[in-house]
């Protein structure tokens, strides 16, 4: 039993945890950010499939490490403006589109890869971004080697927290996209088109979501293969909630779900297979629907989100 | 109409801050908009009257730029404004209030004041300049609201007051605002009113667009009637009548309804020491008898427990103790369907929550209190020829406006679907009829068809309760007047029995002990 809570003291159990969360810190926000303007993005799984297939595939052609995370973004905001195209203007169901893009994104991912790659049997390895310890912050025990002894795209997630929760709550463009989730005619009668407002979350979501998935490729993993996302960009989704939109407790949420994905594997070998795995494989998520009960009862929902908004009509 | 009554556009004094210039809209067939032209003063409040679709909104959205005009040009100070652009027209010192607010919830009343007030690209939001301007507004307009809660916190009255203190913040010179009384009580009505006049002071211009005659009596300078999308009259204030106003608006001279004389009949349902908990409010030892051929009005502060009357005579909760008898039957097992069964035509508050279901057709709205009367239904399946038919005879006899009985309900106005609830609850002809705000949010016209075909259904010896928050109403139409006040019932008084004083301190709950209630029964 003791050794079960010694692994909680572990550099390595914590540094697992922050790489595990480091891509649905990504996603999380990105869906944040369109549900904040009142669009639910459910082809966060596809994009993060495409986006992690861009990247790779951009460094394997040649590509720069950064400018692979930048067409993994680029190809998740094509992926958020087709989105976005048919949900804001058209006010198509968001639900349907969602899983459409899923689905397309997925599967044209897929196809791109036999064309690009006809003859292999594995996927081919990439030099992936290297761990780059800050100094002296790194030399902290337990802390120092689990975040500041990462990928640099680890980094990048976390700012791209801070990022997130500075916009929206800091900058007049964050206020319009929160004011967009919850009463568009507000941001109309303030002369600021919704549907810019809305179009451009859902794109910049898009792209977040996609380097998310660039992440495993490009930085937890250095190759590419199928069913690769295995449902993260579904748990990011449950993440938002949990975080009752709100970036810092989205972040928290990441966290804590990675940490018990890290757990649970360092509790299959010390059971030593006493139990069956797939126990341990449910447990993050049965814990993560728990604290979804605990904590998203009292969620207040982004009251415009899923409502399509039609200039003039009121 | 005399000369002297009527004012030419922009009479007041140096050239007008607005002029609107044979502006005309269609939608399709429709035209909302006919060659309107009329120009506002600084310093004057110009109200806009008339009925519901008259036209009103379809203005006031082509003056903000929500839509664009098919003809004529708006101009404000002299400068002529791009048409389809609201940012134009808030810049150019337009500031609307919207009948439904154009608030977020979750942001606090300094973040929605802002919204827009600085270029989207800014890195920061300057809280403290937005803080000290809105401080300032506060002061000088007596507009008290503290910029740091949260919307969802504040009374309709103070979201109405953040709406205007938006509308100032982005120097607005010309307000508008529509049907701005609707969700306010009488006394933020009055609160609102000061802040109107103590604008105009200021020398901001004001239209002001309602459909109430005393509203429109009491704030503005100038009445301007729309009817049918045309500008049917234009009049000073003081120089005309509430009900000149009226038949302007309607097309039609109006009289109150005169009830006439009915001696009660029978005892159609009498309430003995009822008490009941429920969503909708309680009762606490509440006492009445309904007679055929009398009308019963129910005065009181809305959620005083006259949503639980009306939910038990409308079968949906049980007396808790005490008994409810129906046409001099105790009732057993008292259901919705059960009232429907005992002769109970029911008249629901909210007629687009409650009263229709919105997306369903007319046709099966009207039928969708009786579908299992053998007129509608036999062995399972439903007749919808005789459905049809049947919807097509109240849209024939109550005169609604509807395209054809498979239209969805949500696409007709307050009027026409309650002028089809109207006629579904009157249809088999109820002996006891439960009229809840029967008239709330309609115009003077629709008002008047409810109210006489209530009266025609007391001369045919229905028990009618009427439940109103509009005394005027009450005072109008009632044989008795009771007053309801935190689940409590006052003992009746006869028509003219109490004075409006009177009434109104049973209602703010003074005077309701047992003695008084003893007294009477």
């Amino acid at each position: 039993m003791m050794e079960a809570f010694d692994i909680l003291l572990t550099a390595s159990f914590w540094v697992a945890a922050i790489r595990i969360a480091s891509p649905l810190i990504f996603a999380t926000m990105g869906e944040l950010i369109c549900e904040r303007a009142g669009v639910l993005n459910l082809g966060i799984e596809g994009i993060m499939v495409a986006g992690a297939f861009a990247g790779w595939v951009t460094v394997y052609a040649g590509g720069d490490l950064w400018f692979g995370v930048l067409v993994a973004a680029l190809a998740g905001a094509a992926f958020g403006l087709l989105h976005a195209t048919l949900t804001v203007p058209l006010g198509l169901s968001q639900h349907v589109v969602g899983i459409g893009i899923t689905l397309l994104a997925t599967s044209l991912t897929y196809f791109t890869y036999r064309i690009v790659l006809p003859e292999v049997t594995s996927p081919p390895k990439i030099e992936a971004f290297q761990p780059l310890p800050i100094p002296v912050l790194s030399d902290i025990p337990v802390v120092g080697p689990a975040l500041f002894a990462q990928t640099p795209l680890t980094y990048l997630a976390f700012v791209v927290v801070a990022l997130t929760a500075w916009i929206l709550y800091r900058t007049p463009l964050g206020l319009a996209v929160r004011a967009a989730g919850e009463n568009p005619a507000a941001v109309e009668a303030q002369g600021i088109s919704v549907a810019v407002i809305r179009i451009g979350a859902v794109m910049a979501g898009s792209a977040l979501m996609a380097i998310g998935g660039a992440f495993l490729t490009m930085s937890a993993f250095n190759s590419f293969f199928f069913e690769m996302i295995n449902g993260r960009g579904w748990i990011c989704i449950a993440l938002v909630v949990f975080g009752s939109w709100r970036p810092g407790k989205a972040l928290l949420g990441a966290i804590l779900f990675a940490a018990f994905d890290a757990y649970q594997i360092r509790l299959q070998q010390l059971t030593g297979g006493a139990i069956p795995y797939q126990i341990f494989l449910m447990m993050p998520y049965v814990l993560s629907i728990l604290a979804l009960i605990l904590v998203a009862r009292r969620a207040t929902y982004p009251k415009a989100l899923m409502i399509p908004y039609q200039k003039g009509e009121r | 109409m005399t000369d002297e009554a009527t004012t030419t556009s922009g009479a007041q004094a140096g050239t007008p801050v607005l002029r609107l210039s044979g502006i005309t809209k269609r939608f399709g067939p429709l035209v909302a908009n006919n060659a309107i032209s009329f120009a506002l003063g600084r310093g004057e409040v110009v109200a806009l009257l008339g009925e519901n679709g008259a036209g009103k909104t379809t203005l006031m959205n082509i003056l903000f730029g929500h839509y664009v005009a098919d003809e004529g040009t708006v101009e404000v100070f002299g400068d002529r404004l791009p048409p389809g652009d609201p940012h134009a027209a808030l810049e150019a010192g337009i500031g609307m209030v919207h009948q439904h607010f154009t608030l977020a919830d979750n942001m606090t009343v300094l973040e929605n004041i802002a919204l827009g007030t600085q270029p989207v690209w800014s890195l920061r939001l300057d809280r403290g300049r937005a803080r000290a301007r809105i401080a300032e507004l506060s002061a000088d307009f007596g507009l008290a609201v503290d910029p740091g809660r949260l919307v969802s916190a504040l009374s309709v009255g103070e979201r109405q007051r953040v709406e205007i203190l938006k509308a100032l913040y982005r120097d607005a010179r010309i307000l508008i605002l529509d049907e701005p009384t609707a969700v306010l009580t009488p006394a933020e009505t009055e609160a609102l009113f000061a802040t109107l006049r103590m604008l105009v002071a200021k020398g901001l211009s004001i239209i002001f667009i309602s459909h109430k005659l005393n509203e429109v009596m009491a704030v503005s300078d100038r009445v301007l009637v729309l009817r049918g999308g045309r500008l049917a009259g234009e009049r000073a204030t003081a120089g005309t009548t509430r009900q000149e106003l009226a038949a302007l608006m309607v097309g039609r001279e109006v009289a109150p309804p005169q009830p006439a004389p009915v001696e009660p009949g029978a005892v159609l349902a009498r309430l003995s020491g009822v008490s009941l908990r429920s969503d909708a409010g309680r009762l606490d030892d509440v006492t009445l008898d309904l007679r055929g051929g009398e009308i019963v009005g129910l005065a009181g502060v809305s959620g005083n427990g006259q949503a639980a009357l009306a939910a038990l005579l409308a079968g949906m909760v049980a007396p808790a103790s005490g008994s409810l008898e129906i046409g001099g039957r105790p009732v057993t097992s008292w259901t919705p369907r059960a009232a429907l069964a005992a002769g109970v035509g029911r008249i629901p508050e909210n007629r687009h929550a409650v009263g229709t279901i919105g997306d369903m057709s007319v046709a099966e709205n009207v039928i969708s209190e009786r579908y299992r009367d053998a007129r509608f239904s036999s062995r399972g399946f439903l007749d919808w020829s005789a459905a049809r038919g049947f919807a097509q005879s109240i849209v024939d006899a109550y005169d609604v406006k509807c395209p054809s009985p498979d239209a969805r309900i949500r696409l007709l106005s307050g009027g026409n679907m309650q002028k089809l609830i109207l006629g579904r609850a009157l249809d088999p002809d109820p002996s006891l009829i439960l009229a809840n705000q029967p008239t709330r949010g309609l115009d003077v016209g629709a008002v008047s068809y409810v109210h006489e075909r209530l009266l025609e259904a007391r001369g045919r010896g229905a028990a009618i309760l009427l439940i109103s928050e509009d005394l005027d109403e009450i005072l109008t139409l009632s044989d008795r007047i009771v007053v309801m006040s935190r689940g409590r019932l006052s003992a009746p008084s006869a028509r003219g029995e109490r004075s409006v004083a009177e009434l109104g301190e049973l209602m703010a709950g003074h005077g309701l002990d047992a003695g008084e209630r003893g007294h009477a029964a």
